[in-house]
């Protein structure tokens, strides 16, 4: 199995050519990976935990649990997703099923990612370790970087620019629910709004080349009411196992009637998520 | 089994388990299978299609319900304002060639004004 795996990334590295020596120390490598979290993408995730803090303050979620959640989950579609479980009173199951169906993208994610951050020398448990801080802007963060970067320095640079990641965005949540219980009325409405704008842009252009995941975005946001009407407590779980299927479905029926080239995928659409072309 | 909400149980370490089960849990497990099956299935098969259409239709009942049930100091406004303030940001967003922030920046300076305005 390890052999199938290290031909295959090979292919991704063809062009690379590392800049700094690979003599360099994990410890350095790891401080590298620090220093390069000062980004865009970076800015605009924080942009969105600031959201995420004033979501959670307006849910009646504590300070403690928003920012465990921050750093537990490390995904904000889910973490949305549980919030907004947690405000309708959906029961825990209910709201597992949610969360992990809102969650499954990861693992394609962590997938693909992982042939690439390798070493042959890498310990199974520091690759678990590192598939936690997996979620969009790390994957096209690590999906970019890591091929131009020899294979020994690779999972603890990716390591460095992860953990500071997580770790500010812990405590960008905990400024902003701090924020929102002191704030005037019309800047805490103003923090909760940034959680629906900010994901209906960025999921619409992540879905640049997927039109299913666009209609999937649509036909979601117009089974909501009815959803609602029919139970407020399984609103999201009616909404995605619904608005899913019927987009789903109507995609499959267009693809159909145009070229069969146009297929999207996982890999291709993501990296237009978040800013990440945007460097 | 159908009961048991966040506030169900009047313990200081239910919201805790709720947390690691239904989000610790619910997350990572995926992340740990792509780790044990990196290399091996592809992201283009029909299931992993289905579940990413699943997947964002969830997010959009999220985006759906704060925008049109909302609880809280966002609940005080009128959906009309908060609806228009999310068709203004995607306005900006597509005019701006899908700039994520001024779509963003946009809708939260329609909905200041809308508030002050007073809708």
């Amino acid at each position: 199995m390890r052999g199938r795996l290290s031909s295959r990334p090979r292919a991704l590295v063809m062009t690379a050519s590392p800049a700094t020596p690979p003599e360099r120390s994990a410890a350095r490598w790891f401080a590298a990976g620090m220093a390069d979290f000062v980004s865009l993408p970076a800015f605009i995730l924080m942009a969105a935990f600031t959201g995420f803090g004033g979501l959670a303050h307006a849910s009646g979620v504590t300070l403690a649990q928003a920012v465990a959640m921050s750093g537990l989950i490390w995904a904000l579609p889910s973490m949305v997703v549980l919030v907004g479980a947690i405000k309708a009173g959906t029961p825990i199951l209910a709201t597992a099923i949610a969360v992990s169906l809102s969650a499954v993208r990861l693992m394609p994610m962590a997938m693909s990612l992982m042939p690439i951050v390798r070493d042959e020398k890498t310990p199974k448990w520091l690759l678990y370790w590192i598939s936690h801080f997996i979620a969009v802007t790390a994957w096209v963060f690590g999906m970019t970087k890591l091929p131009g970067l020899p294979r020994p320095a690779r999972a603890p640079y990716f390591l460095g620019f992860c953990m500071t990641l997580t770790g500010v965005n812990m405590g960008v949540t905990a400024v902003s629910w701090l924020a929102a219980a002191s704030l005037p009325p019309v800047a805490a409405a103003a923090l909760v709004l940034l959680t629906p704008l900010y994901f209906i842009l960025s999921l619409w252009r992540a879905a640049e080349r997927a039109p299913t995941d666009r209609m999937a975005l649509v036909i979601g946001m117009a089974v909501t009411p009815v959803a609602h009407h029919l139970s407020p407590e399984f609103t999201l779980l009616i909404t995605g196992l619904v608005g899913g299927t019927i987009a789903f479905f109507l995609g499959r029926a267009l693809e159909r009637r145009r070229a069969p080239s146009r297929e999207a995928t996982a890999a291709s659409d993501l990296p237009a998520d978040l800013g990440g072309d945007e460097r | 089994m159908s009961g048991l909400s966040f506030d169900a149980l009047d313990s200081w370490w239910w919201p805790w388990v709720f947390i690691l089960a239904a989000g610790w849990l619910a997350n990572d497990m995926w992340r740990f299978l792509g780790v044990a099956f990196s290399g091996r299935l592809t992201e283009e098969s029909p299931v992993f299609a289905y579940v990413r259409a699943v997947a964002t239709a969830l997010v959009a009942g999220v985006i759906g319900t704060l925008v049109l049930f909302p609880t809280g100091d966002l609940a005080a406004t009128g959906v009309g304002l908060r609806v228009a303030a999310v068709a203004i940001g995607f306005a900006a967003f597509k005019m701006a060639r899908q700039h994520i922030f001024v779509g963003v920046a946009a809708g939260e300076m329609a909905f200041a004004v809308g508030w002050w305005a007073g809708f």
